[in-house]
């Protein structure tokens, strides 16, 4: 019913190659922008703002970095907490050492030492496959780690082992550190956010995001037709770990304030790659949904109970949280495997042709 | 097929709905006393008792005056599970309704928060752990850590190992091994450690365990006994502090030269070790077992009415006893608070300026119901957010703790300069810390 798209008539390739062919998806989009941009930090409070959209955002960009290596390029990463740790490491000592450069130039910059490392423990990805290249970053979020915690040079001999994030200003008004709003950190987050998802969905639309898939498939068939393997994967690296550079660095710089080795721990990996299953390998729209999911419905199942007036224990909470999520993700994938991206595509199948079944 | 379309539909529906009730905040007419605890995770052996032992002192104040001045305590616990992420989430998710102060309960949490305190008027409790610059009043007016610093009580446990040793420049030459949790609470105390070796001429050998190692720690304890230092200190917490004792004793290392930081002294540390863990040492600052009155009436108002979480067995023990002592400083700085400000219903503002005029004398304390329970708390003021009291040290006798020495002071000639260094240093390289604005109260 809604999306009855007589009348849309396609003129163009380019049109109907679209990223968005249908006017209602063009229309819905703005409709999110337009709420995420204006509706949100009108009337959000600093809880929604700072406990659930900051991160959720932050984690989401970090899931389209594993998604752009996991989902498109088909080479499994442990590492990405590490690398989301390289991008927080590298904007600390970049605004340290150069306090006059704006922050969110570093937070950008910060991208390219944490591509470079990925790139480098891309590496091995030529030769081996599968779980085994899970060991090889695995190997990465090891050493990565340790570095975080040995290299005293790295935290600037901080005794306590932690960044703490500066005060940092943009056109006069604060953007980073205690004193900015939730306002202002969110805005930066979501500008950010929404710019490099536009670009990963160029990528993934275009020649190379085609080069990824096409090895993802099958790399003899890819190599055969022209793709030269290395340079393909090693940049599936590069952007991928870019990705979660950036967002290591917004998370320590927009969301946390400060940090310590622990928050870029093997755990981290693993949260990222359970988003990006439970919300779809190989969609950008998956890696939203998958980290609302992981992200965003703990919290909820946490602090609903005692607005609800429910007597329920913190701990009582938590254990049903850990019960209640680990359900629903077992639920989601039996329901649909490929993840709600995709059960959103079946879903707007339905609707097309609603209320006929065919 | 349909069926799975409604179900999504549903999903999101309840999504949405739960988070705008998530936003809404509450009013009330109580003061608000928000507890980060830890029940779970690997740190809950821990937590649990001391969150117990928070809770139910204020519980007490509840049930048995009702309240402090005539106003009930909201007491509200907020599951950190020991991870910095869900406590600045808690810290968001309470700063809205107006808490009297805030107990983060790990140091990793207070460093996050040590910022915010400051922008949102909210008060840190962080009972002899957190930064320990913070002690320092005039750059982080917001902050509070008495009795002690860690640095303090490193400074304590060296002076009780000057004792033994006859002096403590006997160490020269000597080793003493430091096995610390890999965090920033672990941390703490090393700078002064290095600091002391270099005054007194021992070799300090450093063993980290790392948050995922912590229940195994057989290579840490291979290489002591390879290095065979004549003492060990230790800065452990959770599941680490049971695994060293126990690791301590199957490699023989002489229990009564391993000294452990007051947060290595649970009961359950001790029973990690069992009989063999018999002589381990640990610093403590406040009374053991249930031998108080106001002990005792926790334990008619609260636990005999259902309204504990504590198990039976478990009342009273050491940590359980740390959080009463937390609570009772609390429960003080909101009755601070309230002579100060005239008000009934005291806010975060007024309990940072009851925090400040903190001092429980040992007359007070018997008057609260705790004789002997715990060293005067004088020292508090603007300036000095801390008081540097004094700790004793118990010893794990294979069942129980027992006091084994007086209190011993710390050596605060030697610690404050160093704190005041590193408060400089941490605002310095904090561009834009704010300057203290708050005014000064007159200790009462």
């Amino acid at each position: 019913m809604l999306y009855r798209e007589a009348g849309q008539f396609k003129t163009s390739y380019a049109s109907d190659q679209a990223v968005f062919p249908i006017l209602q998806d063009r229309v819905g989009i703005l409709i999110i922008l337009v709420i995420a941009f204006i509706g949100i930090p009108v009337t959000g409070n600093d809880f929604l703002i700072n406990a659930v959209m900051i991160p959720f955002l932050i984690f989401s960009l970090a899931a389209i970095g594993l998604n752009l290596l996991t989902g498109y390029t088909g080479l499994l990463s442990l590492g990405t907490g590490a690398f989301m740790g390289v991008g927080a490491y590298a904007c600390y000592k970049l605004t340290t050492v150069f306090p006059d450069v704006n922050i969110i130039i570093w937070v950008i910059v910060s991208g390219f030492f944490s591509a470079a490392v990925g790139a480098v423990f891309g590496l091995p990805s030529l030769r081996i496959k599968g779980f085994y290249l899970a060991i090889a970053t695995l190997a990465a979020q090891f050493f990565l780690e340790w570095c975080f915690i040995r290299i005293p040079w790295l935290y600037n001999y901080n005794v306590s082992a932690a960044i703490e994030v500066p005060q940092r200003e943009l056109f006069g008004i604060i953007i980073t550190g205690p004193r900015a709003s939730a306002q202002t950190r969110y805005l930066i987050v979501l500008t950010i956010v929404v710019a490099m998802t536009w670009m990963a969905s160029n990528i993934v639309h275009g020649r190379i995001g085609r080069m990824w898939m096409a090895i993802r498939d099958m790399d003899i068939a890819a190599e055969l037709m022209g793709i030269r393997l290395l340079p393909t994967k090693l940049l599936a690296f590069a952007v991928s770990s870019f990705y979660c550079g950036v967002a290591g660095a917004m998370l320590v710089f927009l969301w946390y304030g400060g940090a310590e080795s622990t928050v870029f721990s093997i755990n981290e990996s693993f949260t990222i790659l359970f988003m990006i299953i439970i919300g779809g390998l190989g969609s950008l729209l998956g890696s939203f949904l998958g980290a609302a999911l992981i992200y965003i419905l703990p919290i909820i199942l946490r602090f609903v109970p005692p607005q609800l007036g429910l007597p329920l224990h913190a701990a009582t909470v938590e254990h049903m949280t850990f019960m209640i999520t680990g359900a629903l993700i077992v639920f989601f994938l039996i329901a649909e495997p490929a993840g709600l991206a995709r059960l959103w595509q079946i879903g707007k199948q339905k609707l097309r042709v609603w209320p006929f079944p065919y | 097929m349909k069926a799975r379309d409604i179900l999504v539909g549903m999903t999101c529906a309840s999504l949405l709905g739960a988070a705008v009730l998530a936003s809404k905040a509450q009013a009330q007419d109580s003061i608000y006393v928000p507890l980060l605890t830890y029940r779970t995770g690997p740190y809950s052996g821990s937590g649990t008792p001391i969150a117990n032992g928070m809770h139910d002192y204020l519980a007490m104040l509840n049930e048995r005056d009702g309240g402090i001045g005539g106003v009930k305590l909201n007491i509200e616990e907020c599951e950190t599970g020991y991870d910095t992420k869900k406590g600045v989430e808690c810290w968001e998710s309470i700063k809205g309704k107006n808490p009297a102060v805030v107990n983060p309960y790990s140091t990793g949490i207070t460093l996050q928060i040590i910022p915010k305190a400051a922008v949102d008027k909210i008060p840190i409790l962080s009972m002899a752990y957190g930064l320990s610059a913070s002690a320092v009043g005039d750059k982080f007016p917001w902050v509070f850590n008495p009795p002690a610093t860690y640095w303090d009580g490193l400074s304590m446990v060296m002076r009780y190992i000057g004792g033994k040793e006859g002096g403590l420049d006997k160490l020269k030459g000597k080793t003493v091994g430091f096995i610390f949790l890999e965090s920033p609470y672990g941390r703490e105390p090393l700078p002064l450690l290095q600091q002391f070796s270099k005054d007194y001429g021992f070799t300090v050998k450093e063993y980290s365990v790392a948050g995922k190692e912590m229940q195994d720690q057989s290579a840490q304890w291979l290489a002591v006994r390879r290095d065979r230092p004549d003492w060990m200190i230790m800065w452990g917490w959770g599941a680490m502090n049971p695994t060293a004792v126990k690791r301590a004793a199957e490699n023989g290392y002489p229990m009564d030269h391993f000294i452990g930081v007051w947060w290595s002294g649970s009961d359950d540390d001790g029973r990690g070790g069992g009989q063999t863990a018999k002589g381990y040492l640990s610093l403590n600052f406040n009374g053991l077992g249930s031998n108080y009155p106001a002990i005792q009436d926790i334990k008619k108002y609260v636990v005999d009415k259902g309204k504990s979480q504590v198990e039976k067995d478990k009342f009273a023990e050491n940590f359980y006893n740390r959080g009463v002592y937390n609570s009772v400083l609390v429960a003080e700085a909101i009755r601070n608070a309230q002579k100060l400000s005239g008000k009934k219903v005291v806010t975060g503002e007024d309990v940072r300026r009851g925090l400040e005029t903190l001092n429980i004398s040992e007359a007070h304390w018997k008057e609260l119901g705790f004789p002997n329970f715990a060293a005067p708390i004088s020292g508090v003021n603007c300036t000095d957010h801390n008081g540097h009291a004094p700790a004793y040290m118990q010893q794990w006798d294979g069942a129980k703790w027992v006091k084994i020495s007086d209190w011993i002071q710390p050596m605060k000639e030697k610690v404050r300069p160093m704190l005041d260094e590193a408060a400089k240093e941490y605002v310095e390289k904090n561009t834009g810390w704010p300057k203290r604005t708050e005014a000064c109260d007159k200790s009462s």
